[in-house]
């Protein structure tokens, strides 16, 4: 047993359709795909909120903002 | 050439490999810019030029013997039946490793007319092709050990891993008649293991003789964080990394061959692409599987480094490299996966290392092709479990233990010959500038001349000025 149902290529290629592994589990990739990117934006966007905050809290003076600016 | 068809698929294959060897050399103006951006100052000119000379040097002992060693040790020798195996054509004082048309030369014995009208054309390209995965190879080591590292000594190891090592392992574990693919069913199409993974252990073993940059470590053992010069350049030099990589992938492939050309093993009459090993794939498979491991690893890196541009497009290369192994035959999302979670693991083995070995990896290179390459290898064992490594009869079927070995040879070829070199450089002092030089910067010499030369032309310029 494979895991792609190939067990030798002496075979005709026009017989043979997708060579992937785990053929039949394609519905289940696509959701842990769409779990891996819908997750992605959630860490994501709790990264940056605490990189926002972080930016919030400091400089209160403005001096650091001001060279900053200078900078261009 | 006998007939139009046979002559447009000779003239296909010629010019298809012509065109990834152009795409292939964006690899190395991306290391180049990589490694440029990531050194200080007053490294720059140096570093540039430790990397780039690799090209001539590698190219040249490729055409030497590289060549050669491809072909002539697929048994081991030894290891399977049979010794050496001859391969004319690939001998450096062969009339086919120069201007060559179809014919079968004088001398020539046990080559067929329809073997020469193919072969012979093809010699060159497939030469070159074989020749960029070769400075790739070398390239990887070169940044790790930037700013500290002489060039001396690392233009011996590009050429003992470029033109020697990476050959070897490529005879042994990518090619058709391999020992490790009849014994083992050892499986890497896109040479997560025969570039990256030995490529890595070399970097490793160059390292751990060569020893940290000044600074890089505090009296308490703990490591500073030394930033690149410029992160905008690294991740050009990134990008333009990724870009080559279309060529790299594509020259893995032989892009179009009939059942005939693997001796019938493939029944039907149905002509396809396929990978070193012969067997069938196609170009629209790994565009799929490249793309969406890239994005795997981009993705990844950017959360794990919370947005670090250097980790992040570092992280993508990883992701490429670890699902490279099987992105013949991967499902796009299962090459995502993959090129999601061992980045992950990769990265977490970089800063591991670091602290607890006191390793200085200046750009990561062991992580991303290292670690990645070698669990790239590992992984596609498992996913791609008992599929025919080989259209021909009597190979062994993919398998975890078999890939598995399969990287440790990989990377053992890498790192054992790269230590011993280093350890004798070191003894004569060849291996790395002395601390004075370092902390002065290798380019001192070049940057004092430079700067009299510019004093003495304003100089000039300003007296005629004031007549």
């Amino acid at each position: 047993m494979s895991t792609n149902g190939m067990e030798n290529w002496a075979v005709d290629l026009k017989d043979v359709g997708a060579i992937y592994p785990f053929q039949g589990s394609e519905v289940l990739l696509v959701i842990l795909g769409l779990v891996f990117w819908i997750g992605w934006h959630v860490i994501q966007t709790r990264q940056e909120n605490a990189e926002i905050a972080a930016d919030l809290a400091a400089d209160r003076s403005g001096d650091e903002t001001r060279a900053a600016i200078d900078r261009y | 050439m006998e007939g139009n068809l046979n002559a447009l698929t000779t003239v296909f294959t010629e010019f298809y490999y012509w065109v990834t060897i152009v795409m292939m050399f964006l690899i190395h103006v991306g290391f180049c810019t990589y490694e440029v951006g990531v050194a200080r100052r007053r490294h720059h000119l140096k570093t540039l030029m430790k990397n780039a000379m690799a090209i001539p040097l590698v190219t040249i002992t490729f055409y030497f013997f590289g060549w050669w060693i491809y072909f002539a040790f697929v048994n081991g020798p030894g290891i399977v039946d049979g010794g050496l195996i001859q391969s004319n054509f690939a001998e450096p004082w062969s009339p086919l490793m120069s201007a060559h048309l179809s014919g079968v030369n004088p001398g020539e014995v046990d080559v067929t007319p329809a073997e020469a009208a193919y072969w012979h054309r093809i010699n060159g390209v497939f030469w070159g092709a074989f020749l960029l995965f070769s400075i790739t190879t070398a390239s990887i080591i070169s940044g790790a050990i930037i700013e500290r590292a002489r060039s001396g000594a690392f233009w011996i190891v590009a050429v003992l891993i470029g033109s020697v090592m990476w050959i070897l392992d490529a005879s042994w574990g990518w090619h058709p008649q391999g020992w490790m693919v009849r014994l083992w069913g050892y499986h890497d199409a896109y040479a997560s293991g025969v570039v990256h993974a030995i490529a890595g252990g070399a970097a490793l073993a160059f390292l751990i003789v060569l020893g940290p940059r000044v600074g890089k470590f505090r009296a308490d053992g703990t490591p500073r964080d030394i930033p690149p010069h410029n992160v905008w350049l690294v991740t050009v030099g990134l990008f333009l990394i990724y870009t080559g990589f279309w060529g790299f992938y594509a020259a893995c492939n032989i892009p179009i061959i009939s059942p005939e050309g693997i001796a019938g093993q493939i029944t039907g009459t149905t002509w396809t692409a396929t990978n070193i090993y012969l067997t069938p794939t196609s170009l629209s498979a790994i565009t799929f599987n490249f793309l969406m491991s890239l994005s795997g690893g981009m993705m990844a890196g950017y959360i794990i480094s919370k947005g670090d541009p250097f980790w992040t497009f570092s992280m993508g290369l990883c992701g490429v490299i670890s699902a490279s192994a099987g992105n013949d035959l991967y499902h796009p999302i299962q090459a995502m996966l993959i090129g999601a979670v061992v980045p992950c693991i990769a990265y977490k083995l970089h800063y591991f290392v670091e602290r607890r070995f006191k390793l200085d990896d200046a750009v990561g290179a062991v992580a991303v092709h290292g670690y990645g390459g070698f669990m790239g290898v590992v992984v596609a064992g498992f996913v791609l479990w008992g599929v025919p490594s080989s259209p021909y009869e009597g190979f062994a079927q993919i398998n975890p233990l078999g890939n598995f070995a399969g990287a440790v040879v990989m990377v053992l070829l890498g790192f054992v010959p790269t230590f011993i070199v280093c350890k004798i450089l070191n003894s004569f002092g060849l291996l790395r500038v002395p601390a004075k030089v370092e902390l002065e910067g290798v380019d001192f010499a070049i940057h004092k001349t430079f700067e009299a030369t510019v004093r003495e032309v304003m100089a000039a310029e300003k007296a005629l000025v004031n007549k």
